[in-house]
């Protein structure tokens, strides 16, 4: 059994985790190009380093970031996104804007 | 020991010169006309198309291990082209019908066996989707029809008809579903090609590649740098990996792919069998193994590492389909590296790099595709760039356009 360690629950089965891809800066979806949105979405960088990646504990829907290394498998650390995202991103504003 | 034996084992010439299959390693030349990066089946077959049908023959194949030694060899040998799309289908379509006369045209038994491949609906929704499906491979020319629960019966009678508590509702009898012994497939194509004067190169690893003004101008390799006037990349599991070394991404995300052989046993079990819902397929080689495959890892690595974890869920399904394999022994397990895409179509034709020709992204669905791949990836090259008519819609940039070819619905196990 692999262990993951949830920043909110602790140390738990890695089968109680869902997968959530690459960490990525989002473009604003409200001004970026066709190509830009389809780089977001699509294409990864899918290389052997160590990544930061999303990860979802299903049980308690608790979503945080892990470090992982994608040839050995380690697990460098897990913890809250607000460690990285701590700001508020407004998209509506520029929406409203442009409507 | 008999004299002539010995004879033999002494004479210098013997096995290697005259009785070889593959020519003697050389050395690297300056340059080539074709760079194909990855002597796997989709490899040495386009080598061997360039030079057969092409007259194109300054070709080498590099190969970081060995001859068939990646994901050729991991993978679990199905053929078959009852896919959803029409794009998908008319190109595997294609593709069998090069497998059924391969073991004639190579001279070299490849072990084609037409078993025939039932998948399983075990939901009203399967049962759409394979109606469909039938009908789409029927319109190009393939034998599918959707079979309700009695004929499942008479094909396989010792499926039990209500695994996990889902019953088994109709299935999806592919007819020219078939298996085929995959080293051949590489070897064949591979003492092919080399025999028209196609070099392959074992244990000669792409570090770089040289791009110059936007176009490919040659590889570095652990043997020497190389000029080219094209490369073909076909390298599944590492695709990303190389294609950054050219300067670009690939929309491609690589997952491992358990599989399992148990002991050999008498033979039983003759159709290929999977059932999407259960995420597992099962068939019985010709040596009585059964061969056990699943859907890929939940999350990406670059391990062929294998897991507890997928084991037990992946059996317990398998043993949920046939109850009497449950004291069965595992004799080898191994996993294979799957590019996968978001649509679960391959990436072939034109990349970001003038002259650098993808064959990327094959996720669980290459070695079905080798010998179509073969030709399609030859015309390519020696046409400069002419992509060719059946892989269009499988081009990189569908993904910019969001014109996907969507084959989610149409995987032996879903993922």
């Amino acid at each position: 059994m692999k262990i993951l360690t949830c920043p909110l629950n602790g140390p738990r089965n890695i089968s109680e985790f869902v997968y959530g891809g690459e960490v990525k800066d989002m473009p604003d979806p409200n001004t970026c190009s066709d190509k830009a949105w389809a780089d977001y979405v699509f294409y990864h960088d899918n290389l052997i380093q160590i990544v930061k990646e999303w990860w979802l504990h299903a049980p308690s829907g608790y979503w945080f970031i892990a470090e992982r290394h994608t040839a050995s498998d380690e697990i460098i650390k897990t913890y809250d996104p607000s460690e990285i995202y701590n700001t508020r991103i407004e998209f509506s504003t520029q929406q409203e804007e442009r409507a | 020991m008999p004299f002539s034996l010995l004879k033999y084992g002494l004479n210098k010439d013997y096995p290697f010169e005259k009785h070889a299959d593959l020519p003697a390693p050389c050395e690297l030349k300056p340059s080539y006309d074709v760079v194909i990066v990855g002597a796997g089946g989709h490899g040495v077959a386009t080598a061997y198309y360039l030079a057969k049908y092409h007259g194109i023959t300054n070709v080498a194949v590099l190969e970081k291990g060995y001859l068939g030694g990646g994901n050729t060899a991991r993978n679990t040998a199905v053929i078959r082209s009852n896919y959803l799309t029409n794009e998908g289908v008319k190109f595997y379509s294609e593709s069998v019908k090069l497998f059924q006369q391969l073991s004639n045209e190579f001279d070299f038994n490849i072990m084609y066996s037409e078993r025939g491949q039932l998948t399983l609906a075990h939901t009203d929704a399967a049962v759409r989707g394979f109606r469909q499906r039938a009908e789409i491979n029927k319109h190009f020319g393939g034998r599918t029809e959707l079979i309700d629960p009695q004929q499942i019966k008479e094909l396989v009678p010792c499926l039990n008809m209500n695994p996990a508590d889902m019953p088994i509702l109709a299935g999806l009898w592919h007819m020219d579903g078939a298996t085929a012994r995959h080293d051949a497939v590489a070897w064949g194509y591979a003492k092919g090609a080399t025999q028209r004067g196609v070099e392959l190169h074992q244990l000669t690893e792409v570090t770089d590649i040289d791009v110059e003004n936007g176009k490919v101008v040659g590889v570095k390799t652990n043997r020497g740098n190389i000029k080219c006037g094209c490369v073909v990349q076909a390298i599944a599991g590492h695709s990303s990996l190389l294609a950054a070394k050219a300067g670009f991404k690939l929309p491609i995300s690589t997952f491992p792919l358990q599989a399992m052989v148990t002991q050999p046993v008498k033979p039983f079990l003759n159709p290929l069998v999977s059932s999407p819902s259960l995420h597992c397929y099962v068939q019985q080689t010709s040596r009585g193994e059964l061969v056990f495959g699943g859907g890929s890892d939940p999350y990406p690595l670059y391990n062929s590492r294998s897991t507890l974890d997928l084991k037990e869920s992946l059996l317990a399904n398998a043993v949920e389909l046939f109850p009497f394999m449950a004291n069965m022994r595992l004799m080898r397990q191994w996993a294979g590296l799957t590019d996968m895409t978001s649509d679960y179509s391959p990436i072939m034709g034109l990349s970001p790099v003038d002259n650098y020709y993808l064959d990327a992204g094959w996720g669980t669905w290459g070695f079905k595709s080798t010998p179509i791949v073969g030709q399609t990836m030859a015309q390519l090259v020696a046409s400069g760039g002419q992509v060719p008519d059946l892989i269009k819609p499988f081009a990189m940039d569908r993904f910019d356009s969001f014109a996907q070819v969507n084959e989610m619905g149409a995987t032996a196990a879903s993922h």
